[in-house]
Formats: C-alpha cells, sequence, structure tokens
C-alpha cells in the first residue's frame, strides 16, 4: 500500500526535488521548531503586506506556480507553465491558461477547482477589500474557469510578463467556501478564516496567536501521502534578529530562524557552538542611499521634499551626486556590516544575471577619494575652516536618515566617514523601523516623507522580472501629500527620457529585448544619481544543523518546500 | 553675617556654638562610610571623563575597520568595537554626555517638583489643583509623550541650536518635565508635615513674611527628601536617555553615550565583553555612588541626627 502511494506521489513535481528516501513518510520527523522576531499577526498575506506574514501563509496556502532558488517558474498547483511556446499564452499576450493538477485537495478534503482560483481574484478585486496584493492582479481583466481544471485570465491590455496573478507567496489561492462571506469591506472580519485559512499545503493550522505563536499540523489530505516529514510545526514569534540566531546557532532551541540580520562576526562567535548553520541566498535586494532631489528644508513647512519645494540646493549639481557615490568604500561596508550575505554593488537591480547591468562598475565600485575631490574642486565647492565644502552659501552637510538597526548604523558611520574625506559632513538620525516603514501619513520619520537629505534603506521586487520595480522611479509615482505619501519613487527623481523607456519596456514580449531595456534604465538611475547603490544583500537564515532538505529561496518563501524538509537521523 | 546664605540649616545647628553649620554636616557626612566611597568613586569618575581624554588623546569617533573587535591593548586600554573605534575613548566621551544629562535632567526635575511640592503643600488653595496636575503628569504614558514632543519641537530646535545642542536642551527639558512628579509629591507630604510644627508657628506669629517661612524654615527641614529623589533623578536619567537612543530619538547614533555603548555592545558581548563591561560598571558605579552620597547628604542635613 505505501508503495502504491509512493508511487503515486511520484507524479508530483515536487517530488522530484524531495530529500532522501528514507525519511518517505509523513509525519514522522516530530516537531519542527521555528522562530520568527517579527511575530506573525495573520495567516491572510491579502490583508497584510508584510514578509513575515507571507512568509507564514505560504506554509498553508499555495500559488498556482512558485519560483525556485535558481530563479526559475516551477508549476506548482498546475501541470505545467503556460507559454507561447506550449500555447499557454495567446499569440496576442491577452490571455493565459493555467490547468490545475486533478489530484489536488484542500485539507478538509474537499476538491480544488477552478472555482477557487477566479474567486481569489475576485477577492483580491472586491472593492472596499483593501487587498495589499492588488498589484499581483494589475491588468488582469477576468478569470474565467474552461473546466473545473482549467482557468483562463484575459488582460486588459498585452502582458509581455504574465506571470504575476496566482504566482508566487504574495498571490496564493484561499478557499471559496471558507471565504465566500468574507469578501469587501467584511474582509477583515473573519477572523476564524483569517487565522486559520484552509490550504493545499502540507501543513494546516491547529492554533493562532495573534503576534505570538502559531501551531501547525501536518496535513492530512495533501496531495503526496509521504510528505511532510514533520508532524507539526510550531512558529514563535517575537525578540530581536540576534537572539533568534542565537536561539539556533548556539543553544540549538530551534531548527529555523528567518533573517539573521546580525554582523558578521557575532554569527561567526555563535556558529562556534557546532549547532547550526547559515543558508544564504541572493534575490534582488540592494541596500542603497536615496539622495533627495528636492529640497526637504523644515522652513518650507508642508511643501518639504515635494517637488513644489524645488531643487535640492547641493544635490541638484550632478557633480556633488556623482562625488558622494565615488567616495564610498563598498567594499569596507560588506565586511564591517554583511559578510558572506552581502556583494558590493552599483545596480539597483543587482539580479537575476540575465537584467544585472555591469556598464558602472568600472567607475562605481572602486573607491575613488581622489576623483571625488577633483569633481568637486572642478565644480566650484570649496572647503571651509571647519573642513566641510561650501558654494555660493550652501553647505555640503547633510542629514542622513535611516531606520534602527545595528548593521545600518554601522554602515552610516562608515560612509560618514568616508564622506569627511572630500568634505561632504554628514549628520546621522536613524527611526525605528516600525516607525521608519509604517507608511504613517502623519509621521515626519518615514521614508517615504524623506524629510532628509539621504536616506538608507533596502528595497527589492518580487519574481525575476523588474519591470514594475523600474516603473517605480516614473515621475508620477513622487510619494506627495497630494497622494497620501504613497509612491516609491523616494528620491523625487524625474526624466522624461526614462518615463518613455520604462513605456517602451512594458510593451515589449522578447525577453532578451526586455533585459536591455531594463539595463538601460538600471544604468541610468546610477549615472544620473537618483541613488547610491551600496550592497546586493542576501538573505541568510539559520538552520539546525540537523535539518535537511532546506533550499533557500530568495525568489519566493524561504519556506517554499517545507514539505521537503526532514530531520537528520 | 556674612555668611547668612551659607547657614541656611534648621535651628538646632545654631545650639552647638563651636563648630560651624558646614563643617557640622561634613563631620556628619564623614560618619557615613558609603557616602564617603561614593564621593570618592564619583569624584574619580568625573574627573576621569572630564580629564582623561587629555591624557588619552584618540577620537572617540575615529573609524579604523582593520584594528576592529580588539581585545584590552596598550594602545586600546578597553579594546574597540566592531568598527575599529577606541573603547576607553568612547566610555569618557561617553560619560560626559551622560552626566550632563543626568545632572542637568535631574536639576530641572528637581526644581519643579520641589517648587511643585512647597506650593501644594504651605497653600491649601493651592494643594487641589496642583496635585492633580502631578496626577495627571503620573497618568500619562511616558514613552509615547516623549515621543510626540520629540516629533514636534526636533526640527525647531535643531535649527535654532545645531543638532547637538538642540537635542541637548531637548532631552534635558522632556526628562526634566517628565520625572518631577516623585519629587513634588514626597516634598509636599513632608512640608504639610513640618509647616504644622511649633518653629513655624512662632516665626508665623512672630509676623515674617511667607516666603521667608518657606525658604528659612520649611525647605531646610525637607531637604533631606529633597536630596534623596535628586540622587535617584541622576540615576534615572542615564537610563532614560539610553532608552530615548536605543528608539532612535536620543542622539545622533554616532554621539557615544553610556547607554548607547550599553546598548550596541549587547550582541558583542560573548566577542568583546568589555563592550558591555565598561560602559555597564560606569552606569552602575555612578547611580550606585550617587545613591550612596545622597544616603550620606540625608544623613548630614537631618536635623534630628545633628542633635544626637
Amino acid at each position: 500500500m505505501h508503495k502504491l502511494k509512493l508511487l503515486l506521489a511520484g507524479t508530483a513535481a515536487a517530488l522530484a526535488l524531495s530529500g532522501p528516501a528514507a525519511h518517505a513518510e509523513r509525519g514522522t520527523d516530530g516537531d519542527l521548531k521555528i522562530l520568527f522576531w517579527q511575530a506573525v499577526s495573520t495567516m491572510n498575506p491579502y490583508l497584510s503586506g508584510g514578509t513575515k506574514e507571507v512568509l507564514a501563509s505560504s506554509i498553508v496556502i499555495e500559488p498556482l506556480a512558485r519560483t525556485d532558488e535558481k530563479g526559475e517558474l516551477v508549476p506548482w498547483l498546475v501541470t505545467e507553465i503556460p507559454t507561447l511556446e506550449n500555447g499557454g499564452v495567446a499569440k496576442d499576450l491577452l490571455s493565459m491558461t493555467w490547468k490545475l493538477k486533478p489530484d489536488v485537495k484542500w485539507s478538509d478534503g474537499t476538491d480544488f477547482t477552478a472555482e477557487d482560483v477566479i474567486f481569489t481574484w475576485k477577492y483580491c478585486t472586491a472593492p472596499d477589500g483593501g487587498c495589499a496584493q492588488a498589484a499581483q492582479y494589475e491588468g488582469v481583466k477576468n478569470v474565467e474557469a474552461i473546466d473545473p481544471h482549467t482557468v483562463k485570465i484575459t488582460f486588459e491590455e498585452p502582458k509581455p510578463y504574465p506571470y504575476s496573478a496566482f504566482v508566487g507567496p504574495q498571490s496564493p489561492i484561499i478557499q471559496a467556501a471558507q471565504f465566500k462571506d468574507c469578501v469587501g469591506a467584511k474582509a477583515p472580519g473573519c477572523t476564524a478564516a483569517n487565522f486559520g485559512p484552509i490550504g493545499t499545503g502540507s501543513f494546516v493550522v491547529k492554533d493562532f496567536k495573534p503576534n505570538d505563536v502559531i501551531t501547525f499540523a501536518a496535513n492530512p489530505n495533501y496531495r503526496d501521502a509521504a510528505k511532510p516529514a514533520f508532524a507539526s510545526i510550531t512558529l514563535k514569534g517575537g525578540g530581536d534578529a540576534a537572539s533568534a540566531a542565537r536561539a539556533v546557532l548556539e543553544t540549538g532551541e530551534y531548527d529555523y530562524a528567518w533573517n539573521a540580520q546580525v554582523e558578521p562576526e557575532v554569527l561567526q562567535t555563535m556558529m562556534a557552538a557546532g549547532k547550526g548553520r547559515l543558508e544564504i541566498s541572493f534575490g534582488t535586494q540592494t541596500e542603497r542611499i536615496n539622495l533627495n532631489w528636492t529640497n526637504p528644508d523644515p522652513a518650507l513647512g508642508d511643501k518639504r521634499s515635494t517637488t513644489e519645494a524645488g531643487p535640492h540646493p547641493a544635490l541638484k549639481d550632478p557633480a556633488v551626486r556623482r562625488a558622494l557615490s565615488l567616495a564610498i568604500d563598498r567594499d569596507i561596508i560588506v565586511e564591517a556590516g554583511y559578510g558572506q550575505s552581502g556583494k558590493p554593488t552599483c545596480n539597483i537591480v543587482p539580479a537575476p544575471e540575465a537584467v544585472a547591468s555591469t556598464k558602472n562598475d568600472s567607475w562605481c565600485l572602486k573607491q575613488d577619494i581622489e576623483g571625488a575631490n577633483k569633481l568637486l574642486d572642478d565644480a566650484g565647492w570649496v572647503k571651509g575652516g571647519d573642513g566641510i565644502r561650501a558654494k555660493d552659501g550652501v553647505k555640503l552637510s547633510f542629514l542622513y536618515s535611516t531606520s534602527t538597526n545595528s548593521v545600518r548604523q554601522a554602515t552610516q558611520e562608515l560612509v560618514k566617514a568616508m564622506w569627511a574625506e572630500i568634505g561632504v559632513d554628514a549628520e546621522l538620525r536613524n527611526a525605528s523601523a516600525s516607525v521608519f516603514f509604517g507608511g504613517d501619513p502623519a509621521s515626519p520619520d518615514t521614508f517615504q516623507k524623506f524629510y532628509a537629505d539621504v536616506l538608507m534603506y533596502t528595497n527589492n521586487f518580487d519574481g525575476t522580472d523588474p519591470e514594475k520595480y523600474l516603473a517605480e522611479w516614473l515621475c508620477d509615482k513622487m510619494p506627495g501629500p497630494k497622494n497620501g505619501w504613497q509612491g516609491q519613487n523616494i528620491p523625487r527623481y524625474c526624466n522624461p527620457a526614462y518615463d518613455k523607456l520604462v513605456g517602451e519596456l512594458s510593451k515589449t514580449a522578447d525577453l532578451e529585448k526586455r533585459a536591455e531595456l531594463s539595463k538601460q534604465l538600471n544604468d541610468m538611475l546610477t549615472e544620473e544619481g537618483a541613488h547610491i547603490p551600496l550592497v546586493h544583500r542576501g538573505d541568510q537564515s539559520s538552520f539546525a544543523v540537523t535539518l535537511e532538505g532546506v533550499r533557500m529561496n530568495s525568489w519566493d518563501s524561504q519556506v517554499w518546500n517545507i514539505a521537503d524538509w526532514s530531520r537528520k537521523k | 553675617m556674612t555668611d547668612a546664605t551659607m547657614t541656611t540649616a534648621p535651628p538646632a545647628v545654631a545650639s552647638t556654638p563651636t563648630r560651624s553649620a558646614l563643617s557640622d554636616m561634613w563631620h556628619q557626612f564623614r560618619a557615613h562610610k558609603g557616602g564617603v566611597a561614593g564621593l570618592v568613586v564619583f569624584t574619580f569618575i568625573v574627573l576621569a571623563v572630564y580629564v582623561g581624554p587629555l591624557i588619552h588623546t584618540v577620537a572617540p569617533n575615529k573609524l579604523d575597520i582593520r584594528a576592529k573587535n580588539q581585545w584590552p591593548s596598550l594602545a586600546h586600554p578597553f579594546g574597540t568595537d566592531n568598527l575599529g573605534k577606541d573603547m576607553l575613548a568612547q566610555v569618557l566621551a561617553g560619560g560626559r554626555i551622560s552626566l550632563a544629562v543626568g545632572i542637568t535632567a535631574m536639576l530641572l526635575a528637581l526644581f519643579l517638583g520641589t517648587l511643585v511640592g512647597v506650593l501644594s503643600g504651605y497653600f491649601r488653595r493651592l494643594d487641589g489643583p496642583l496635585m492633580r496636575l502631578t496626577d495627571l503628569f503620573l497618568a500619562l504614558p511616558l514613552l509615547p509623550l516623549l515621543l510626540v514632543i520629540i516629533l514636534l519641537f526636533r526640527d525647531s530646535l535643531r535649527a535654532a541650536f545645531g543638532p547637538e545642542t538642540g537635542i541637548f536642551i531637548l532631552i534635558v527639558f522632556v526628562i526634566g518635565i517628565t520625572s518631577w512628579m516623585h519629587t513634588a509629591r514626597i516634598v509636599r507630604g513632608d512640608v504639610l508635615a513640618v509647616k504644622s510644627q511649633e518653629f513655624v508657628l512662632a516665626a508665623k506669629s512672630s509676623g515674617m513674611m511667607e516666603y521667608r517661612i518657606v525658604l528659612r524654615h520649611i525647605l531646610p527641614n525637607v531637604l533631606s527628601s529633597i536630596m534623596v529623589s535628586a540622587t535617584l533623578g541622576i540615576a534615572s536619567a542615564i537610563i532614560t536617555e539610553s532608552s530615548l537612543s536605543f528608539l532612535g530619538l536620543g542622539f545622533p547614533s554616532d554621539f557615544p553615550t553610556w547607554g548607547r555603548l550599553l546598548f550596541d555592545g549587547a550582541n558583542f558581548m560573548t566577542l568583546t565583553p568589555s563592550r558591555v563591561l565598561w560602559p555597564g560598571l560606569a552606569i552602575s558605579l555612578t547611580v550606585l555612588s550617587v545613591n550612596y552620597m545622597g544616603d550620606a547628604i540625608r544623613d548630614a542635613l537631618d536635623p534630628r541626627a545633628v542633635k544626637r
């Protein structure tokens, strides 16, 4: 019987990637202990865009397709990835067809059908729903069922890269039967469903304590009878990055702790205990210093840091922007704060390889104090008695803001010391991450407000296609009072030529041409100094040495293949 | 009567003609061994942070990434941090700021607390409103209040006084106005007890002005409790400052204070223990020595103790 089940399970694509066959029995490896140093507040990723919620929910609910650790799409709840070649994507790029796997069941035993997929789209696009992942469904005109296991998506206009809706941990399929009364404004009120969604994943929620502990049990109806190897999961939230890493690497109390953003030497001392290991994967995260193109002078009141405030008195000079980048020694920043989990970069799109530009590496990756000094001398910025350069009464003295995090504060100090060598002064400021990234329009300390001259943080894009990400630097994406400080064009960069090129990218279907355009856009941002890219950051998590089957993935959820995880015997 | 300002002691002191009030207090103070030890340690810390940088001339903010995470050596007696900054220089520089913040904020809180306490204890009509105000302040959630004050006034003060002085004024002010309430309550209670005593009645009946009664008779008698809350105030001000720095609302991050050094060093405890040892020791010793000194000063100022 077992053998038969195993054979059946073999049809699942996931098995091809599975761990040793010796463990191929469900629930034999006991409890998996996970530690998130930011606690999980809901299991419904459509109601919270936070990474921790997306990660935790991906244990239970799954998308149609995922991206593996190499950045390639893998079919998950479907039989194959629709492409132009196999006819899954229409020639006119206006529609695509997904073929669902026939044997998938929800954890309550009911069948997984096209109706659930359609419902998910309706759920997230319902008016007043406040769906956090609405961007995933942008441009989708209609989702319909051709038969119970075939879904057709129609787009409003040709979509050269259609793998956004129902792909990746941000847009998993939820069960229509469970959420049918939770559409629109009623969505946040459905506590039972939001805290314990019924899924197709390898585990089901057993108990959910918001902002504290979640316990999961193996899904009895999971499509692969031999998986998952663990019988249950305990996911504990809270603490800080260092203590989370310590609980895995040094004391061995937990099996997996997410995001070990701690100084490399501290991690080294923790690993000396031999209880855990670090896994690093590189996605698209870039730590960058945004330069404010508008004037953030507090005297301007509500107009500060908007286009009405006029250009920045010092940073409007391209020579200053270039010199600030030249003065930075990225290798030292990586060594001090990131170690193995960072690489110096000059690109805002550092990966995947096909779209990563190397054009500016020659001048930008190497520190050049002399060149920077010369550039500023030639531009007429003269050193005063205090060693700080000035021109026409404008001093090169910048307010340098970021979020509170020991690695960021160390980077701030290093950059400040480097800038001091070219006669540029920096005043350091940091705001608690929950405020800085909180997006509260009333707070002056959010990164969108940018009430500072330069601002440092990390951002990335989901999946492997940078089109949406590069569109963030369009003129009309500037945050400001008119749009409630939404919008991701943090530097307030505005260049009609850039906007035009983005428009061209959105109409191009040919992958090579797309990569070419993406590189051009990326280079434009670096060359013009919208920001100073510093470090290509990897995701770094700690795992117990006894944990097997982990395939650290930056393109998808880190627990994307949790069904394959097992305990070394 | 040229030394009139010095002899603000209660009448009891005047009855011992052989010694001046000041030397009498010193005598009392010396009898308290812990107080003397506290005085020695505190003087040493103050001297160290102000004179130390003249001897140990490394700049506290000098980065030397090649010499990071070093254990104590001759060049770096306290070792270095993860950016290669000299820990001794940092602890000394941090001490100057922490002590200045602690003492100034304490003085402000003491002044406010004593004022409110004496007024509400001595004048019946003011008692109700002032004590309700004290209750109001006690009921306010302090941290959110601090955050709001800092957010509102940070930019204007920064523009007026520059980033460092501006933040210093703001932090001292913020800590001062949020920590006077306990002093006010204690002082009020003491004033209520003292003002019903005969010598105050005698002063009143002799036609003394109210403000002179308060200054000459009431204040000296409640000084002991003021002193105790003063010593506790320094400690809590140093600790409040470090929690503000931790939230990113205190001084800029490259501005060392003891609290910040301790916080930053916590992750590196196993790698370079001196990073937490010295700032932690400095905070503990300061707080402890100031507490002992306060204890001894209270004994020395207590009129009843002098009589014995």
